[in-house]
C-alpha cells in the first residue's frame, strides 16, 4: 500500500495527494493498493510538480493500522506529526487545537 | 565588532533584491524547482521535513544585541518563536515559508546579517574560539584574519564551486577551543620567538563519513601571507580535489591520497608564485580591521573579588554556576560568560525569541554590546565585570538560562536529526534529551567531571560524534533506530577520532548503555582530575566492552 506526499511549494507544508488535491492530513491521503493505481499517483506527483504546487514528491509505504493510515518508516511518521520532541509544532499541535 | 562599509550594503541589498526576484519567479512557476535548488542553497534555504529551514551565517560567532533582537525578531514573525544555534556558530530557523524569505533576509539586511554561503561547495562561515578577544590564554585576536578570510571568500569567483564545501576555523590559543584540526583549513595564529604573529596551518581535517585529524603543512606561516598561502591549498584542492563521487570530495581525501609531505610540496609551490602578488596583506589594511575589533575599554571594577565572594557566601547555585560556566578573563576585574543552551532535559541549542532578547539586552546593560555563538551550541558574554556576575546569574535564572553544566555531560552537542533534517537516519534530539534527564543532578555531573558527549543522527556528523569523549551515532537499521557508540573522540588541541565500541543500541537502551560507561569510567579512574577521557587513553576500551557486553565482549 502507497500514499503520494510532497511538500507544498510556497510554505513547505507537508501534503499528501487525495482526489485530484494536495491536502494537510495523512487521514485523507488517497492509498494506492496495487501498481495501476500507483502509477495514477506517480503521474499526479508529476503533474503536481509541473504545476508547480509541489515539490519533493514521494510515493511511500503505508499500512492501516486501527483504521489510520500508518507509514512505515519512522521518517514518514514525523512527517506526518511534527517534531517528536516538540508536540506543540507541527501537524499534531493542530490536533492538540482542535481537541 | 565589523561594521559594513557602503560596498558591503551595497552588496548584501543587491542579493536581497535578486534572490526576492528568484523566489517569486519561482512560485509563479516561471522557474522550474531544478532551475531554483542552487539558487535557494546559495541563499541558505534548505527544505527539510516539515518545511524549508533557513540557516543564518553569524561570522567567527560574533552578534551585536541589535543582531539577536533581529532574529528574536524573525523567531516570532516568520517562524514559531525560538531559534536553533548549531556547531557552525550559525542559526537556523525551521519553518519559514518560501514566501517570506525575501522579507527575512531584508530584515537581516538592516543589521549586517546575510544567509550567503551558508550551503553549497563553496567557502562556508569562517569559525572561530567563542572567547576571541577575552580569553586570559589568548595570543591575539583570531577575529581580524577571519574576518580577512571572509571577506576574501565571500563570492570568489575561483572558489564558488569547489569540489566539495569548505570550512576554516581560527583560533588564538594554544588550547583550541574552536575545534581547528577537525576543519578543513585549521589556523593557529601564534607568536614566533621574534614576537612576529603568524600561523600554524592545517590541512584535511573534518568529520563525516571518513572522520580525519588535520595535518600540520606549516608551523608558522607570517600573518601578511594568509591569504596567499590559503589561496594556494584552495588552488591544488580545486584542481586536485575528486570531483567524480561527492563522498571522496573533501580536501581530506586528498591529502590522505597524496601524503602530507607531497600534498605540501605542491602547495608549497603554488605559493611561491603567489606569496609576493596582491595577496599579501598590506601592514594598513590589518590595522584597519582589527581596529573593529579593539576591546572595549574595561573600566576598573576591582569590587568584583569582594561581590563575589559575598554572593558566594549568600548562594550555591551561583557558586556552583561561578565554577563551571564562568571562565577567566584576560582582564582581572572581567570574566567570560557561558550561557548554557542545554538546559536539562531542553532541546541543545535551541532558544526562544523571549530568550534571545533577554540575552541581547543582558549584553547590552552588562556586557559591552557583544554576544558570542559556541560550536558547543551554547552562548557567550564574553566581557562581563566580576561585580556584576551574580545580577547576570540571577537574571539568566530567570529565563531559565543559568544551568551550571558547562562541559558536563549534559551539554551535549545534538544535530536536529531525524525530527527535522531531510539527510538524517534517526533522532538526535530525544536521545540528548533523555541522557540530560537521567544525569539531571548537578552534583552528580560535577563528580563525574569534564564529559563531552556528542550526537550525531546520521554519518555526515553535523552532531560531531566522532570527537566526543562519547560520540554517539544513528543509523537506521531494518527500519528501525539503532544509536553506535564511539569513545575516546576530541576535539581540542589533542584531536582524536573516537572508536566504535561494539554493536549499537537501540532507542530504549542508550541511555542506560551511557550510564553503564560513565559507572564503569568511576569505578577505576585514579582520582577526580583523571577524567573520561584520560581514562579512556590510559585504559583503552577493553573495560567498557566489559561493561557493556559481558561475556559477548570476552568471546570476540
Amino acid at each position: 500500500m502507497k500514499i503520494l506526499t510532497a511538500n507544498r511549494l510556497s510554505d513547505g507544508e507537508v501534503v499528501w495527494f487525495a482526489n485530484g488535491q494536495w491536502v494537510e492530513s495523512i487521514s485523507q491521503a488517497e492509498i494506492a493498493e496495487d501498481k495501476a493505481a500507483e502509477a495514477a499517483l506517480e503521474a499526479a506527483g508529476a503533474r503536481g510538480l509541473a504545476d508547480n504546487l509541489v515539490v519533493d514528491v514521494d510515493l511511500i509505504d503505508v499500512e492501516i493500522v486501527d483504521g489510520a493510515t500508518h507509514p512505515l518508516r519512522l521518517r514518514e511518521r514525523i512527517r506526518a506529526a511534527g517534531p517528536t520532541n516538540r508536540n506543540d509544532l507541527g501537524k499534531q499541535a493542530r490536533t492538540q487545537h482542535a481537541a | 565588532m565589523y561594521r559594513y562599509d557602503e560596498f558591503d550594503h551595497e552588496f548584501v541589498q543587491a542579493r536581497v533584491a535578486q534572490f526576492a526576484d528568484q523566489v517569486e519567479r519561482r512560485l509563479s512557476g516561471e522557474l522550474t524547482e531544478d532551475q531554483f535548488k542552487p539558487l535557494r542553497l546559495m541563499n541558505g534555504v534548505y527544505l527539510q521535513l516539515h518545511a524549508y529551514m533557513l540557516r543564518i551565517a553569524i561570522p567567527y560567532g560574533t552578534l551585536h544585541p541589535r543582531q539577536l533582537r533581529m532574529l528574536a525578531h524573525i523567531a516570532r514573525t516568520y517562524d514559531k518563536g525560538y531559534g536553533h544555534f548549531t556547531t557552525r556558530q550559525n542559526i537556523q530557523f525551521n519553518w519559514p515559508a518560501l514566501s517570506d524569505v525575501p522579507a527575512i533576509l531584508a530584515d537581516l539586511a538592516q543589521v549586517e546579517m546575510h544567509c550567503i554561503q551558508t550551503s553549497g561547495n563553496c567557502i562556508r562561515n569562517v569559525t572561530a574560539d567563542h572567547f576571541a578577544g577575552a580569553a586570559a590564554d589568548e595570543v591575539a585576536d583570531p577575529r581580524p584574519y577571519a574576518e580577512i578570510l571572509r571577506q576574501w571568500s565571500s563570492v570568489h569567483p575561483e572558489f564558488s564551486y569547489l569540489p566539495r564545501k569548505f570550512k576554516i576555523a581560527v583560533t588564538g590559543a594554544e588550547r583550541d577551543r574552536a575545534a581547528i584540526k577537525t576543519h578543513d583549513i585549521g589556523l593557529h595564529l601564534k607568536r614566533n620567538e621574534a614576537g612576529e604573529l603568524g600561523f600554524a596551518v592545517y590541512v584535511g581535517g573534518g568529520l563525516g563519513r571518513t572522520p580525519m585529524v588535520g595535518k600540520k603543512i606549516r608551523d608558522f606561516l607570517p600573518q601578511e601571507h594568509l591569504l596567499s598561502y590559503v589561496t594556494a591549498i584552495l588552488r591544488v584542492y580545486n584542481l586536485h580535489g575528486r570531483r567524480d563521487n561527492k563522498f571522496k570530495a573533501r580536501i581530506k581525501i586528498l591529502v590522505h591520497e597524496t601524503g602530507t609531505e607531497e600534498l605540501a610540496s605542491w602547495i608549497e609551490a603554488e605559493w611561491q608564485a603567489l606569496k609576493d602578488s596582491e595577496l599579501k596583506l598590506p601592514e594598513g589594511d590589518v590595522a584597519a580591521i582589527k581596529a573593529y575589533f579593539a576591546p572595549p575599554e574595561l573600566p576598573a571594577r576591582p569590587e568584583g573579588d569582594d561581590a563575589v565572594r559575598l554572593a558566594r557566601l549568600d548562594s550555591r547555585a551561583f557558586s556552583e554556576w561561578l565554577g563551571q560556566n564562568v571562565t577567566t578573563h584576560r582582564n582581572p576585574d572581567y570574566a567570560a560568560v557561558t550561557i548554557s543552551l542545554k538546559g536539562i532535559g531542553e532541546a541543545p541549542g535551541d532558544v526562544t525569541d523571549v530568550q534571545m532578547e533577554a540575552v541581547a539586552d543582558l549584553a547590552e546593560r552588562y556586557a559591552f554590546e557583544e554576544v558570542r555563538v559556541t560550536h558547543e551550541q551554547n552562548l557567550v558574554l564574553p566581557h562581563v565585570a566580576r561585580a556584576d556576575l551574580k545580577t547576570v546569574y540571577d537574571e539568566l535564572v530567570g529565563i531559565g538560562l543559568a544551568t551550571a553544566n558547562a562541559g558536563f555531560i549534559s551539554d551535549i552537542i545534538a544535530c536536529p536529526g531525524l525530527d527535522y533534517c531531510a539527510l538524517a537516519n534517526a533522532r538526535s534530539i530525544p536521545v540528548a534529551q533523555q541522557i540530560s534527564t537521567r544525569f539531571s543532578s548537578l552534583e552528580r555531573q560535577r563528580e563525574i567531571g569534564e564529559l563531552k558527549l556528542k550526537i550525531s543522527g546520521c554519518i555526515n556528523a553535523c552532531g560531531h560524534h566522532h570527537v566526543g569523549h562519547i560520540g554517539i551515532l544513528g543509523v537506521e537499521k531494518k527500519g528501525a533506530e539503532l544509536y553506535q557508540i564511539t569513545l575516546g573522540g576530541s576535539a581540542d588541541e589533542n584531536t582524536s577520532v573516537g572508536d566504535i565500541i561494539g554493536r549499537g543500541f537501540g532507542p530504549d537502551e542508550i541511555v542506560d548503555a551511557i550510564e553503564t560507561l560513565v559507572e564503569t569510567y568511576l569505578a577505576i579512574r585514579s582520582d577526580r582530575s583523571e577524567r573520561f577521557l584520560d581514562v579512556y587513553r590510559r585504559v583503552g576500551p577493553a573495560p567498557f566492552k566489559e561493561a557493556l557486553y559481558g561475556a559477548e565482549a570476552r568471546a570476540a
